[in-house]
């Protein structure tokens, strides 16, 4: 609830209609912030405060919604009419006539060990300028910046059959940007492309080093400027946890979304090439491999009691031993698959509507030391930080690149190389999977599109370095 | 707020809320709001419903070369949104005192008014999800449609005053006939009319039966290539990237970077602008500065100008031409060329049509080197005959290729594509482009 408004539960309550099948009011108050310090220069400090209410009915078969940042008595009422009206007018014309009927009652709060109230405003620009100071030295980095983005999230489900969800999640997004130019040759580092984000306070920024990172960055982005084109070749690849937020992704997390195996998705985001009967038998990927949705991990960008239906969330493993055992579907998509599924209704603020969406997901650690993984391979590139992204619609045809590569060669790094890029095909590439490390590193994706209308999400990865076998590896144009 | 109240309530709200500046604040005000329904399908019945009803402004609180910036929701509730817009500029002004000068702020210090409005005729929802439903018939549609008013408004404690509001459907749907075969087809506008989305209904169905016809899997390598428009227009997307913004050419990210370094060309046919006057776009952002009516970007091939935003400008040291702070185009348009819509199938010979592309991303950024997926409405051709549809196949090429050396020609109409984009508010982009008949487009998977 906001400050200003006190009562504003009790206008929703009384708002909530009785006589229909289910109903549901969830408001969302987004609050969210950022800083930027770019080429020395503090930019405009730019705050938001985002805030509304989705009413949902369900009744006679139809179902509707209506959202609006009217919370006055006669604003919520005329949601209310609309959505009701919505469903009258979709009566026997929905995807499914049955409501989820769940009226949960819970709280769930960010864990936050250090709290950004204990970093004045000018103590967060001292921290970033500093930062920017430091991916600044040398003359060939033509543009650079360090920014903080922080979101502070409280929501409430109410529910007509007394269910109440009220849920507080703060998110932090760190990240740290050069730009290194020769000529036609323009590198970027970044600090794991703003990936290294999570909830919590101030210790999100003390997880990956944030403070003492700038430097080797910067270092890193002028020594690419100087490095060889990526081989081209069919070789051992090690994705760093920092690419392996965006293969688990693409080539798993996108898959396995139960509303696009349903179809929902076929006009926007795409389909899957995953389908209902594939569950409990498929080979997904090799032994090695293990994935589970995890929305309780402490800390990681997806963390939550409950998802937008009310769900209680918990961990389950949607790859066991690299075979595929259960989708990512809500309530919804549940019941009109006859499928289990997982607590993953969410939607990206109070203006949208939950669909099936990652959370948490993550691939679990292996045995394996990642010198181990280096030492086993003869000929073969480690790719590390994300940069380039595209996928077919149905979730299978891949090809995505890194921001550096480094080439092993008998078992040891040999040189650092510019453009690494790979593809491959998500039904084979899992099954050539063939060392998981022992690390786990927590991270995130912020911006993650799907839906019509269309929605952006922030979700979490964690993975370990992992090592594939026979992967097409290329370079850049020059 | 009543949509058609929108424009006096900002006038209001920003009239109250300067009345409170302190000493030689300045305010610059952007209301951004809409009131839309959406209508979700699947499997040509409903997925999801409703309507989004949703006003917030954007405040930036100047006191010399210092400020700060900030968002709140409106309720509509007078009482309510003086307190918001009050706790706000509070908010601003501590944040203000701790942050140091801007040399980089520029802002309109004008008065100068303008108003756009552009009202439609869209159906009521039900009578377009009747039209929907019913026009599908036993066809497997996937789709959304998006209709209502959206407004955008500018004003500052100046007094200048800039007004955009549009009222406008947009249905975008696919028909399926099996896994990732589908046609694709939209129809947006101002003013419905039943017997054209019949007729374009009717023309997805007969794509759909050349879809049922055995699919070709096509070897990875170099294929002639004709792109529609809609292919086009996630390539042009790509150049969009960063390709005309002047902060990303100063700082060589630009996908363009080549023909600023190299001299690098495309085509001399390909002739691209910036065109506010033809697009559905505002006029204005959100620091006060109008747009012009165009902003040349390619000319017969060759570079020809940035969009500079204001705050650009002052880095710079040019003349903003009131592009947003992100320098992307809103409004972009590719002037046609000589080769006959009606005979691009006799054209292409064998090769590819290509409805459409899909999730492309740069491989080489500095070499504008970008990869992604056919999609939709894609088929092998032969003798200018479609011959069947194919399996997706991914691309791996340059534009100095796709719109440079193995250009053989623009079509001679272009399309104007309403963009569908519904992230966080319906937007109001656009897209004037022609066809493009390609020599040789390299795919690799």
């Amino acid at each position: 609830m906001t400050d200003l408004d006190t009562h504003l539960e009790d206008r929703l309550l009384a708002a909530l209609p009785s006589d229909v099948d289910y109903a549901s009011a969830r408001h969302v108050v987004e609050r969210g912030s950022r800083l930027e310090v770019r080429n020395g220069v503090v930019e405009p400090s730019a705050t938001a405060h985002n805030e509304g209410v989705m009413f949902s009915v369900w009744v006679n078969g139809g179902a509707g919604y209506a959202a609006t940042s009217d919370l006055s008595v006669e604003g919520l009422a005329l949601a209310v009419e609309q959505a009701r009206g919505w469903a009258a007018a979709t009566a026997g014309r929905t995807v499914i006539d049955s409501p989820p009927l769940l009226h949960t009652v819970g709280e769930y709060t960010t864990p936050v060990t250090d709290s950004f109230d204990s970093l004045s405003l000018a103590e967060q620009v001292a921290l970033l300028v500093d930062a920017d100071m430091a991916l600044g030295g040398h003359d060939r980095i033509v543009d650079r910046s360090a920014s903080l983005v922080r979101f502070d999230i409280q929501s409430l489900l109410l529910t007509n059959g007394g269910g109440r969800v009220a849920q507080h999640i703060r998110q932090v997004f760190p990240d740290l940007r050069a730009t290194a130019n020769e000529g036609s040759n323009t590198q970027n580092r970044t600090f794991g492309a703003g990936n290294y984000a999570g909830q919590g306070g101030v210790e999100v920024l003390t997880r990956h080093g944030f403070r003492d990172a700038a430097a080797r960055i910067a270092d890193e982005a002028v020594a690419l400027l100087d490095a060889p084109n990526c081989p081209t070749g069919t070789m051992d690849l090690i994705l760093a946890p920092d690419q392996m937020v965006l293969q688990i992704h693409e080539s798993i997390g996108h898959p396995l979304e139960l509303d696009r195996i349903l179809g929902d998705e076929r006009n926007y985001a795409g389909t899957s090439f995953v389908t209902q009967d594939m569950f409990g038998s498929y080979r997904y990927g090799s032994e090695l491999l293990n994935v589970t949705f995890d929305p309780t991990v402490p800390g990681q960008m997806a963390s939550y009691g409950f998802d937008d239906d009310g769900t209680p969330a918990e961990r389950i493993h949607l790859i066991k031993d690299g075979i595929l055992e259960r989708p990512m579907g809500g309530t919804i998509s549940q019941a009109r698959s006859g499928m289990a599924g997982v607590a993953n209704s969410r939607a990206s603020s109070w203006n949208r509507a939950p669909i099936d969406r990652m959370a948490n997901l993550n691939v679990e650690p292996g045995e394996s030391t990642v010198e181990e993984l280096i030492g086993g391979i003869e000929h073969g590139v480690l790719m590390e930080t994300n940069v380039s992204w595209s996928i077919d619609d149905s979730r299978n045809k891949f090809q995505f690149g890194a921001e550096l590569g480094r080439v092993i060669e008998n078992g040891e790094i040999t040189h650092i190389v510019r453009n690494p890029n790979y593809r491959g095909i998500s039904a084979t590439f899992w099954r050539n999977l063939s060392g998981v490390a022992d690390d786990f590193t927590v991270m995130a994706v912020g911006n993650c599109g799907k839906g019509e209308p269309n929605q952006v999400i922030r979700v979490g990865h964690a993975a370990p370095h992992c090592r594939f076998s026979n992967v097409e590896i290329f370079g850049g144009e020059s | 707020m009543k949509a058609e109240s929108a424009q006096g309530y900002l006038d209001d709200l920003v009239g109250w809320a300067s009345a409170r500046l302190i000493g030689d604040e300045v305010l610059l005000a952007h209301l951004s709001g809409e009131d839309s329904d959406f209508v979700r399908f699947n499997h040509a019945s409903v997925r999801q419903a409703g309507s989004v009803s949703q006003r917030s402004i954007s405040i930036d609180l100047i006191d010399g070369q210092r400020h700060a910036e900030g968002s709140v929701s409106l309720t509509g509730v007078v009482d309510t949104d003086h307190h918001r817009v009050a706790a706000l500029m509070s908010d601003l002004r501590e944040q203000r005192a701790v942050l140091p000068e801007d040399p980089y702020l520029l802002y309109s210090t004008g008065v100068e008014a303008s108003e756009r409005v552009v009202d439609g005729e869209a159906p009521t929802s039900a009578d377009a999800v009747d039209a929907v439903v019913s026009g599908a018939g036993a066809s497997d549609l996937v789709g959304i449609y998006a209709a209502g008013q959206s407004f955008r408004g500018f004003a500052s404690s100046f007094g200048q005053r800039n007004w955009f509001a549009a009222g406008s459907f947009n249905l975008d749907w696919s028909l399926h006939l099996h896994a990732d075969k589908a046609t694709k087809n939209a129809y947006a506008g101002l003013v419905w009319d039943a017997d054209a989305l019949a007729a374009k209904l009717a023309w997805s169905r007969r794509e759909l039966e050349v879809l049922g016809r055995e699919p070709r899997t096509l070897a990875p390598g170099g294929y002639r290539a004709f792109l529609s428009p809609a292919a086009l227009r996630e390539i042009m997307d790509m150049l969009a990237w960063g390709g005309f913004s002047l902060r990303s050419h100063r700082t060589k990210q630009t996908p363009l970077l080549r023909m600023i370094t190299e001299d690098a060309e495309l085509h001399p046919s390909v002739t691209i602008a910036e065109d506010i006057a033809g697009g559905v776009a505002p006029d204005f952002q959100a620091a006060g500065f109008t747009r012009p009516g165009t902003v040349s970007l390619i000319a017969g091939g060759r570079f020809a100008g940035h969009l500079v935003s204001p705050r650009s400008a002052q880095e710079y040291g040019v003349d903003t031409n009131g592009a947003d702070d992100h320098e992307f185009p809103t409004a972009i348009a590719m002037a046609p060329g000589s080769l006959p819509t009606d005979d691009v199938l006799a054209q292409l010979g064998t090769g590819l049509y290509i409805g459409n592309l899909w999730y492309l991303n740069f491989s080489d950024r500095s070499a504008c080197r970008a990869t992604g997926m056919t999609r939709f409405g894609t088929f092998w051709v032969e003798d200018g005959e479609i011959v069947a549809p194919i399996e997706v196949l991914r691309f791996d090429d340059t534009a100095f290729h796709l719109l440079g050396d193995r250009l053989v020609g623009l079509t001679d109409t272009a399309e104007t594509i309403l963009d569908s984009s519904t992230y966080e508010q319906r937007s109001t982009e656009s897209l004037r482009l022609p066809g493009a008949l390609v020599e040789e487009m390299t795919f690799t998977l």
